[in-house]
């Protein structure tokens, strides 16, 4: 056993499957550079030593390019691990991935697989409305995507093994909060958890979501930081005498219905947690499915506890106003007590 | 190009004021009392004084993750870029913008755009709205040369060449886009040769030089004011400190740093000054001073000013 944070869960799963399949290669700006960063967040910090520049690629700025040239190699043989800096710029790649990888394998009647993953950091950390979105609603709306979004440590090495094995494209979302990067890299206010990583290999399957915490009276399904702080939110209300079970459904698409419904059998009572803004977002689609197959389990309406649907603002009051806190989504489960 | 006495004084000012901006802010933001991030010019100062000082409020400038600069010489008031900084409702967009995003319409100072060339398309548009309108304004558009690798800067680059329209594009080529040498990802010694495969103009300019810089933008000007289309300048010059907050720059050779950092922009300007009797020392010292004081003063504005009521963040959505 290991004790790793995010950031290096993550690099130590890429360069396990490195290590197993040449084909693997990583590409994305200013990735490994000499001196430099090891990517916006230091996940491939110095991978380039042991693989090569030719393997770790790094890029001109031209987001279309990394996601385009991704499928084109995907679809030939390679399994590229394509990375943006920050997860807004996925809109710059938006046509590669949504009209290319999500559509190749469909529009070729099965012919071609696409075993790509896209890698994208989410999440508000005050540097503004460009660098801070959380865009797991986009992408789950689009037929063709995986999307995984891994917010231990355990989790995004045994997640990120899988994303690079699936013959299909990949979106892994994580968050800056998370990753615990070092060094100039570090974020002011992060959470950087660091877990148990076992030294021998696991790979975690698409579509089970885990209890990250036991309890009777409100089920609680919430990803990425939105787990955190939901952790907390259920220490708040322990003390008022409210037990709340918190599910992290650790992958959005596939998705573990199976698991919410056994929790809101005992729990009868159902929020959903996200840091994406609340209209058309994930966690609209899951009330609605939970609502066709479990209305019966339930004894009061669903809940969404999301951003504001407004950009990001700069300002921290503002920002902490807008995401989703503890406090917030402990009000939240409080009022549906109530109802 | 000779410049009158009043004109290169002026620059020189300018030059300095964003200089001791950065240079304030940077000692602010490590001792922790500033919010967010930046990404500074420092050393960069010439591009955007030389660029901008002969417009006026009805010209516009689009800008980058890099702005000050940019929103200081187009005249976005110190104050307001300060209050900004501190995430304070007195800035210049109200604290919801922070450092990537600095403006001020009212100056023709477009909110800066962060998206690596995401400004490019916007400039087209300003461009031909310009046009349009039957005005003679024109839209300098500020990138860097990592931008210059971007999808969005083919398809501006020409639709801003087939129309003729008054856009001056302005690449600070500084060698780096963060961490990665130019030489990894262009293959050309001259981003501004790519202007000739869009039937533009393009130029390769001092950058570290105000009145080289200030020379190429007449020109440019003057084109564009004229009808007759956009130009390219590629400027250049070279960032003086890291690419972002707590950057070591330890992907830079530091033979190429020290033979940048001789050419600083401001020590330039002044020698010319000095050497050609356009000021003395006297001179250029009482008004480094007064820029000083007005520095100091923006920040005790910046700290005394309220901070945004949180509610606030759920106005402006729509307009
Ligand atoms: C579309 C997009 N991709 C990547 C980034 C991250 N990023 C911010 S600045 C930067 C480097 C930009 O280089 P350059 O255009 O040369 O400007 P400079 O930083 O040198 O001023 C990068 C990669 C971004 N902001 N937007
Ligand atoms: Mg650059």
């Amino acid at each position: 056993m290991a004790k790793l944070s995010i950031a290096e869960a993550l690099r130590e799963a890429i360069r396990e499957e490195m290590r197993l399949n040449e084909r693997v290669f990583c590409l994305g700006e200013d990735i490994d550079v000499d001196g430099g960063f090891g990517g916006a967040f230091t996940v491939t910090l110095g991978l380039s030593k042991e693989f090569g520049h030719e393997r770790i690629l790094d890029t001109p700025i031209s987001e279309i390019m990394i996601a385009g040239a991704a499928v084109g190699a995907a679809m030939t043989g390679m399994v590229p691990i394509a990375d943006v800096q920050y997860g807004d710029f996925l809109f710059c790649m938006m046509d590669q991935l949504a009209n290319n990888a999500a559509k190749m394998t469909y529009m070729s009647g099965g012919a071609i697989k696409v075993p790509m993953v896209m890698r994208a950091p989410v999440g508000a950390t005050t540097r503004g409305a460009q660098h801070a979105q959380s865009l797991e609603g986009f992408f789950t709306h689009i037929p063709g995507l995986k999307i995984i979004c891994p917010s231990t440590a355990y989790d995004a090495k045994g997640l990120l093994k899988t994303a690079i094995r699936d013959n299909n494209p990949v979106v892994v979302f994580e968050h800056k909060l998370l990753y615990g990067s070092k060094g100039n890299r570090a974020e002011k206010s992060a959470l950087s958890p660091v877990g148990e990583v076992p030294d021998e290999e696991y790979l975690i399957p698409f579509g089970k979501g885990v209890v990250r915490r036991e309890g009777r009276d409100i089920t609680i399904v919430a990803n990425l930081l939105m787990v955190y702080r939901s952790l907390e939110a259920a220490e708040i209300l322990e003390n008022e005498g409210i037990s709340v079970e918190i599910i992290d459904p650790r992958t959005l698409v596939p998705f573990d219905y199976d698991l919410v419904i056994e929790s809101i059998k005992k729990t009868s009572r159902l929020i959903i947690v996200e840091e994406d803004t609340r209209t058309n977002g994930w966690g609209a689609e899951i009330a609605a499915q939970i609502a066709e197959i479990g209305f019966y389990y339930l004894d009061a309406p669903i809940v969404r506890v999301a951003s504001y649907d407004v950009p990001i603002p700069f300002a921290p009051v503002m920002e902490n106003f807008v995401v989703p806190s503890a406090a917030r989504i402990a009000d939240a489960a409080k009022k549906l007590m109530k109802s | 190009m000779k410049a009158t006495k009043e004109k290169i004084l002026s620059m020189y000012k300018q030059m300095f004021l964003i200089r001791n901006y950065e240079d304030k802010i940077y000692f602010m933001f490590l001792e922790g009392i500033m919010p967010g991030t930046i990404h500074q010019c420092q050393g960069q100062e010439a591009c955007a004084v030389g660029m901008l000082f002969d417009l006026s409020k009805d010209d516009y400038m689009t800008s980058t993750h890099r702005p000050a600069g940019h929103c200081l010489a187009k005249g976005v008031s110190l104050d307001s870029m300060m209050a900004e900084m501190f995430a304070k409702s007195t800035g210049c967009c109200k604290g919801k913008g922070g450092a990537m995003h600095t403006g001020d319409i009212s100056v023709g100072a477009l909110p800066a755009i962060a998206i690596t060339a995401g400004g490019m398309p916007v400039a087209v548009g300003v461009g031909l709205s310009c046009k349009m309108r039957k005005t003679d304004n024109v839209v300098v558009c500020f990138l860097g040369d990592g931008a210059s690798n971007e999808g969005a800067f083919h398809e501006s680059m020409n639709a801003a060449s087939i129309w003729n329209l008054p856009v001056i594009f302005v690449c600070e080529n500084n060698l780096y886009g963060a961490s990665t040498h130019i030489t990894q990802v262009i293959k050309i010694e001259n981003i501004a040769d790519r202007a000739a495969g869009y039937g533009m103009p393009g130029e390769v300019v001092d950058g570290n030089d105000v009145l080289k810089v200030n020379d190429a933008a007449t020109r440019a000007i003057v084109r564009a004011r004229n009808g007759e289309g956009p130009t390219f300048l590629e400027l250049k010059t070279y960032r003086r400190r890291g690419h972002s907050r707590n950057d070591s720059c330890g992907y830079r050779d530091k033979g190429e740093e020290k033979e940048w950092l001789e050419k600083d922009p401001l020590t330039i300007c002044k020698n010319y000054i000095l050497k050609n009797n356009l000021g003395t020392v006297e001179e250029i010292d009482s008004l480094e001073k007064e820029v000083l004081k007005s520095i100091e003063a923006a920040v005790e504005y910046a700290k005394s000013s309220p901070s945004p009521a949180p509610e606030e963040a759920l106005n402006n959505v729509f307009y």
